[in-house]
């Protein structure tokens, strides 16, 4: 079976993905990571092996995209004078709107590209494994882990 | 249990860009670094609408869509050319001006560019004489097999000219069976006759 043509990707998968870059990337960077995932998409294409999981595929290289966003503005922080003795507020100027968002930011990224996948992009968690490189048992953890956490923090 | 919780997260983050824009971004960037191998829309023409294909080298495909859908053109042109293929009508522009204007009688000759990487074998042939018909008048099936190199091979031009990828543009309609028959076409023979006389070639 061939690779259906890249607008089919788009139509389809362009929405769930940017709605996993403005959740796990913030709304400030959404848009750049949308155009980093879906051009190395288009690069890569190709070569692709037919019959991939075509959604799984463009989940992981968005989530590699929202990676390297964070550690790229790790490394643009700017160093304070004084050691804050309380944490700063969660929401920052890149979270999304509400606490429930800071919260999903502040969880270890792994728990956060898992929930996020499970419930705002509906993936199984067969797909959330292959885009997390890990089990499906693994994913389901992840994705209760993430949950409980949220519970705790979110109400 | 917290049923909001996953409510909420099922809604979403509201976000800066909707994916309309945040698409139309996308597709003026993978144009600017060359990663649209074929490009393509739809238009419209009396007979109804048309998908019309090209890539960097030229007008690569044109299929009506009377007679076959816009899922079934595309996917065989990833499956054929590039799995690269986007709907991108501003790479189309010129080739919908020119049509407009064929079809509204205006335009005699395509200055378009064609590209033939769906052609293959002695249709090569055979379509190549049949771009030359000048606008106007027609041969038959015998004549564009004798003139393409094979007097014999009448059946097989008609089967190339059958199985042309860029109708109107390489004008197979200006072929017909001996006697003046109209014979058949990708468009149907109602659609082929109409052109013969939009173009006054005196059949049909």
């Amino acid at each position: 079976m061939a690779l259906p043509p890249f607008q089919a990707l788009i139509d389809t998968h362009a929405e769930p993905v940017r709605r996993f870059l403005v959740a796990t990337a913030g709304p400030g960077a959404a848009d750049d990571c949308f155009q980093e995932t879906f051009i190395a998409a288009l690069r890569a294409y190709p070569r692709l092996r037919s019959g991939s999981n075509v959604r799984a595929w463009l989940f992981t290289i968005a989530r590699r995209k929202a990676i390297d966003h964070h550690r790229a503005r790790g490394r643009r922080a700017i160093p304070v004078a004084e050691v804050p003795d309380r944490p700063a507020p969660l929401a920052g100027p890149e979270s999304p709107d509400g606490d429930l968002w800071a919260a999903v930011e502040a969880l270890p990224e792994k728990q956060r590209a898992a929930v996020v996948l499970r419930f705002t992009c509906d993936l199984s968690h067969r797909e959330i494994g292959n885009v997390l490189d890990c089990s499906d048992a693994a994913a389901r953890r992840s994705v209760h882990e993430g949950i409980k956490r949220l519970r705790e923090v979110w109400t | 249990m917290n049923d909001r919780l996953e409510t909420e997260l099922r809604r979403g983050p509201d976000a800066d860009v909707g994916v309309g824009e945040a698409a139309s971004r996308l597709l003026d960037r993978a144009l600017d670094e060359g990663l649209v191998s074929v490009a393509y829309a739809r238009t419209d023409s009396p007979f109804g609408d048309l998908l019309v294909a090209a890539t960097p080298r030229g007008i690569v495909r044109i299929g009506f869509l009377h007679t076959e859908t816009e899922e079934s053109v595309v996917g065989q042109l990833a499956e054929r050319l590039s799995p690269r293929v986007l709907h991108a009508p501003a790479r189309l522009d010129d080739a919908r001006r020119e049509l407009d204007e064929y079809f509204d009688g205006r335009r005699k000759r395509f200055q378009l560019r064609t590209d033939r990487a769906l052609i293959h074998g002695f249709a090569r042939a055979v379509l190549a004489r049949t771009a030359r018909i000048p606008y106007g008048s027609y041969l038959t099936y015998g004549e564009v097999a004798a003139e393409a190199g094979s007097p014999r091979a009448h059946r097989a031009a008609g089967n190339a000219l059958a199985h042309n990828p860029i109708p109107i543009v390489i004008p197979c309609h200006r072929v017909l069976r001996s006697g003046g028959l109209i014979g058949n076409y990708g468009g149907g023979p109602e659609m082929k006759a109409a052109l013969l006389r939009l173009e006054g070639a005196g059949v049909g």
